[in-house]
């Protein structure tokens, strides 16, 4: 009765090829939901939206950031922080996809099958970063069609775009740590009370100069305003540059951050779900 | 010669304080259906996750499909199918695509993972759903698409956890005639369920768990035996007449006569069932007594069950309640 034994993977190269497969068969679940579900992915679009056109039609006219009066370029100014924000709050939309399919069962079945027990993890991360890019495809066009302009080159231009890449990438280790780490969808929902401060307290509308001092300096230091920042400056657009060092080495920063974030929570996450079987 | 698919043995598991698990034994030999029957805190998911190689184990030894559950958990999981208590199939995918995706995670190329899931919508009932998203599915026909999806590699052993919990009873039949028909195709199933109607209908033999250790292992007709003999009753149609009947039950009776005011019934075990039931008929109709109802009643595996479990089904509920404090 058991004749559909699998393609055996017992070399190392069987194993990697296998391994792959189990990515892209992940990978491809992820890119039907967003064929099905395109309200969904809309939503997920909305609140940048949103709030781009709150900051740039409502605040944005009281906003003072290139120091030339109240409004002047604070639609370049606001675009790339919405950029950098929407790369930051996308950890919630990894940490809610990852609880639910914990929550569903969907983990503990793919967990009890002989697939490659990264595939979820990884292939998460794969589909996700993909994800992203077709988000900030989205809201560049948006931008471009509210007026917003790259000053930059075509490569500090795309060099930009990879930097915001890049922040998400780090970030999606986080969001699948929170995911296995929540009891359930509900409190994933409510990893947003995390993400909101974690994106605003930043430079992504308003300089950390303009804040009180310890805000400011703790805005200053977030990995957000880094690649908000360093973005800025690879589009040429208004940077408000405040003193402190992030600030002062946005691109290096923008760079960096990430690579720690990856290095603390990489593996927090990969531990977390090899622990679903303590 | 019959061969033991799953066996366990002295299997212990801890969480934090309490013991999930305490010593439990489990066998299931090739081809038969396995009830894992106990209250809600048994330890009855807990044996189906280690198993399945989902959680480890602290202490005993478990093999399924003759390889170690802890060492060689990859065989294991290339000889298994699992169906947890949560229908775990995608909802925003179709049926069809479903059980492509799986059977491209169980390894499956390509062409033979769409020819495998054409040949399981059909023996599932399922190919004119086929096309269409899981989520507007009834809740039996998402179990079936479950169990189809666990179904891909024909594994050896299937386990089943609460397959029909939640099911209106059309749908729970469509499971139980598939999972009657995979286990006649030669597929060892372990199931746990909270139905006793449904173990006594499915399984070869059950096994009855409470606290994480048995209680008692026999065959659904072997269970009922434990509880006795055969009980004849009468149901008054008037309670005044209640004194008279037990004294007819009770001179026919072999053991206590037991009256139920609230009912209005009188009963008592009895040695020749057929014999005692048409005297005790008899005796009604010489008394020229008007009754509500007169019979036989077997034993039913809830009360076999409630017995083994010594308490009541509040006295269940309270204890869950203690397991989880």
């Amino acid at each position: 009765m058991t004749t559909l034994a699998p393609v055996p993977d017992e070399t190392l190269g069987g194993r990697i090829k296998w391994t792959l497969h189990d990515y892209r068969a992940i990978v491809g679940q992820e890119f039907t939901h967003l064929w099905r579900q395109p309200v969904n992915f809309a939503w997920q679009l909305g609140f940048p939206i949103v709030m781009v056109l709150l900051f740039v039609y409502v605040f944005g006219s009281a906003m003072d950031v290139t120091g030339q009066g109240a409004g002047v370029d604070y639609v370049a100014y606001a675009m790339p922080g919405m950029f950098a924000m929407t790369m930051a709050f996308g950890f919630t939309n990894t940490a809610w996809a990852v609880a639910e399919a914990k929550e569903k069962g969907f983990i503990d079945r793919v967990r009890s099958m002989p697939m490659a027990s990264s595939a979820v993890v990884v292939g998460r991360n794969i589909a996700d970063t993909l994800h992203a890019a077709v988000d900030l495809f989205v809201l560049f066009v948006i931008a471009l069609v509210i007026g917003w302009r790259s000053e930059g080159t075509f490569w500090e231009t795309l060099g930009a775009f990879a930097i915001l890449l890049w922040l998400r990438f780090a970030l999606i280790w986080v969001g699948v740590w929170l995911g296995l780490l929540v009891k359930d969808v509900t409190q994933a929902g409510n990893l947003f009370a995390i993400a909101f401060p974690f994106g605003m307290v930043s430079s992504v509308f308003t300089p950390p100069e303009l804040m009180p001092g310890w805000l400011g300096a703790i805005a200053a230091w977030n990995p957000v305003s880094a690649t908000a920042t360093a973005i800025r400056e690879l589009f040429g657009n208004p940077a408000a540059i405040g003193d402190s060092w992030p600030e002062q080495h946005a691109l290096l920063a923008a760079i960096v951050w990430p690579v720690i974030i990856t290095a603390i929570f990489l593996p927090l996450a990969v531990r977390k779900f090899q622990n679903l079987g303590r | 010669m019959p061969t033991t698919t799953v066996e366990a043995n002295n299997l212990g598991k801890r969480f934090k304080d309490t013991a999930a698990l305490d010593g439990f034994d489990l066998a299931a030999e090739a081809g038969t259906v396995l009830g894992l029957l106990g209250p809600n805190g048994a330890g009855k998911t807990t044996t189906v996750r280690i198993l399945t190689t989902l959680l480890r184990f602290d202490t005993g030894t478990a093999a399924v499909a003759g390889f170690d559950v802890g060492r060689d958990a990859r065989q294991v999981r290339r000889r298994i199918g699992l169906t947890g208590q949560q229908t775990a199939v995608d909802d925003l995918l179709t049926a069809r695509q479903n059980l492509v995706l799986f059977g491209k995670l169980f390894r499956l190329t390509k062409s033979r993972a769409r020819e495998r899931a054409d040949q399981l919508l059909a023996q599932f009932g399922l190919a004119e759903a086929a096309d269409r998203q899981a989520k507007g599915f009834s809740g039996g026909m998402k179990r079936r698409l479950d169990l189809a999806a666990s179904m891909i590699l024909a594994p050896q052993v299937l386990f089943l956890d609460e397959p029909t919990t939640g099911l209106d009873p059309a749908g729970r039949r469509e499971v139980w005639d598939a999972v009657s028909g995979l286990a006649a195709d030669g597929t060892t199933v372990v199931l746990t369920t909270h139905y006793l109607d449904e173990a006594d209908r499915l399984c070869d033999r059950i096994a009855v768990i409470d606290h994480g250790r048995n209680l008692v292992d026999d065959t659904p007709a072997g269970l009922k035996r434990r509880m006795g003999a055969d009980r004849l009753e009468i149901v008054a149609a008037d309670p005044g007449d209640l004194p008279v009947l037990r004294e007819i039950v009770a001179a026919l009776a072999q053991g206590e006569t037991t009256t139920d005011e609230g009912a209005s019934s009188v009963s008592a075990p009895v040695g020749e069932p057929v014999a005692a039931l048409t005297a005790a008929a008899t005796a009604v109709q010489d008394k020229r007594l008007t009754v509500a109802d007169i019979g036989l009643r077997r034993p039913t595996l809830d009360e076999a069950f409630l017995e083994l479990i010594g308490a009541s089904p509040n006295d269940t509920a309270t204890k869950k309640k203690e397991d989880r404090l």
